[in-house]
């Protein structure tokens, strides 16, 4: 599974309230969710993050376990989240709504810099830098390739 | 020799499993997406219903059209499909939880990030997303990652006016927002057995602000005490001598009432510091200080007096309710001013009932204090009962008196 983009740089403990706030989570439109992410962060970040890997501090997706907050990112275009540390819900929120999540430890980023990341080969490179990439389990590996936890689930019934 | 989430989970600390899980709950937020999760995998019959519970607490009563429309379709699909069905009014998901359905050495997984609060009981309690939810209701169980332990080793006893909330405080400082990141938390060491059930809640509440998976208490004759007055029957669990990861030691004879400051729960500080800002409103409840125990310090404080700010309490679940009103604790503290509101999780994800304005301040009890979270603008404090008592009767943050 690889992926390629713009880098969109944020910073440590980015927590989920930040990500989507609970105002905006009592609906199933996803597009609402698309719209206002990270809004309380930075509000012009939603018009800018399609197309873009997210290159986020440590402890990435603290806070609550609301998964709106991967479908958020997801919705709104996002290639991939790198960072060198996730909070354990938010990332396995990620692999199950099949957005690709890269724990490696990335020391600088730059806005717009290249990004490109290989899950298969575990490895993620900035403007030519590699970094090695921590391995993920067989299980969340077959989930994120299926596209999720839903079509993983149906592919094997 | 094992940690207890080794020996709940039959392997060793770094090792993936697949495991059944005894009890698993989402609530009205999370339930929402997890039935959409299941209607998507085409999953129609429910292999373990009975081990299943929903539990409405995020938004009760429900406050627009659309959230009582989403509310009345998770409603509609408890009936059924024989998932037990915990309606508004009937408290907090952990709370519900926690009294008499989570035991010593159960596996549960919740749909909310504060399951870790019932590690409590001796049990391995954590949260999981909505999909995750609806595939452990599909097929019963789900993988677990064995974490490695971090052993908090408590010594000495409270004193003064600190409480549980204060020594959480403490370690999430201690330890810092992702110091626990994938790990397991262990209350062990002579201090343990002094901390009451309510108490250990608390404690284990936190858990998930140091990045852990779990928080956990080895069962005891406290835990066997408490869980014999809901009706169930245990037995103690005996720590073996295993290894863990690290060792942090907490002397809870040490601990004073502590206080977090904007916006992050491991800046920490004594309340002394802080004493004189002022606050616009007080708000005492949620899973981490919305329990008997809690409300019952807090009327000890205020009976008698009046608040000099707004002030809501917001009982953690009916049964705690009926207890305060049983005991006069409630009276106490609707006659010291204060507004109370039906169980569930009040304000504290910012959704309604006592959301922040624009430059506005809270006190709260709760366990986050995120930026914008009670509303846009509002800034949040976070601290133990007694300094929520203390300070709406001063109308401004202040160190609470020592009982």
């Amino acid at each position: 599974m690889q992926g390629v983009g713009p880098a969109v740089c944020l910073g440590n403990d980015v927590d989920t309230d930040q990500i989507i706030a609970g105002r905006y989570l009592r609906t199933k439109d996803r597009s609402v969710w698309a719209e206002h992410v990270l809004e309380d962060l930075d509000p012009t970040l939603a018009g800018r993050i399609r197309g873009v890997v997210i290159v986020a501090g440590r402890n990435m997706g603290c806070g609550s376990s609301r998964e709106q907050a991967v479908v958020a990112l997801r919705e709104a275009g996002v290639v991939g989240v790198v960072a060198p540390s996730f909070a354990r819900i938010f990332f396995r929120n990620a692999v199950n709504v099949g957005l690709p999540v890269i724990e490696a430890p990335v020391s600088s980023c730059t806005d717009g810099a290249h990004v490109a990341f290989d899950l298969d080969e575990g490895w993620v490179e900035v403007d030519g830098e590699r970094y090695p990439a921590r391995p993920l389990s067989a299980k969340m590996v077959a989930i994120l390739r299926a596209g999720g936890l839903v079509p993983y689930w149906r592919s094997r019934r | 020799m094992s940690t207890l989430s080794e020996r709940i989970l039959g392997a060793p600390a770094g090792e993936y499993v697949d495991r059944d899980v005894d009890l698993a709950f989402a609530h009205d937020g999370t339930g929402v997406l997890a039935r959409e999760a299941l209607r998507e995998m085409g999953v129609e019959r429910l292999p373990h219903p009975e081990r299943l519970h929903l539990i409405f607490d995020h938004i009760v009563p429900a406050n627009t059209g659309t959230t009582a429309t989403l509310q009345a379709e998770l409603r509609r699909y408890a009936r059924s499909s024989g998932v037990a069905l915990s309606d508004a009014g009937g408290g907090i998901c952990h709370q519900v939880m926690s009294e008499g359905l989570v035991r010593p050495g159960m596996i549960v997984a919740g749909a909310d990030s504060h399951t870790c609060t019932l590690g409590a009981f001796g049990a391995f309690a954590t949260g999981v997303g909505a999909t995750d939810m609806a595939a452990i209701w599909a097929s019963g169980g789900t993988w677990f990652r064995v974490p490695e332990t971090i052993a908090l080793r408590l010594s000495g006893r409270l004193s003064g006016a600190a409480e549980p909330k204060d020594a959480a405080l403490a370690y999430v400082a201690k330890l810092g927002m992702e110091g626990a990141t994938y790990r397991a938390l262990e209350f062990v060491g002579d201090g343990a057995a002094g901390v009451s059930m309510d108490g250990r809640l608390t404690l284990c509440n936190m858990a998930v602000e140091t990045g852990a998976k779990a928080g956990m208490f080895y069962a005891d004759a406290t835990t066997v005490r408490y869980l014999a007055e809901h009706g169930v029957s245990a037995s103690p669990q005996v720590p073996e001598n295993c290894r863990y990861e690290r060792e942090v030691n907490i002397d809870l004879s040490d601990i004073v009432p502590l206080v977090a400051i904007r916006h992050r729960v491991d800046t920490v500080r004594e309340v002394a510091e802080v004493a004189g800002t002022q606050i616009d409103q007080v708000f005492v409840g949620t899973c981490t200080n919305g329990r008997y125990e809690d409300l019952a310090r807090f009327a000890r404080i205020v009976r008698g007096r009046k608040v000099a700010v707004r002030t809501l309490v917001v009982p953690a679940s009916r049964a705690v309710l009926s207890r305060a009103i049983a005991t006069g604790v409630l009276a106490d503290i609707v006659d010291a001013g204060c507004m109370v509101a039906p169980p569930g999780c009040g304000p504290c994800l910012g959704a309604h009932m006592g959301v922040l304005g624009e430059g506005e301040v809270c006190l709260s009890t709760a366990n986050r204090n995120f930026k914008n979270r009670m509303g846009v603008g509002g800034e949040i404090y976070i601290a133990s009962v007694a300094t929520a008592a203390a300070s709406a009767l001063a109308g401004e943050i202040a160190v609470p008196e020592v009982a």
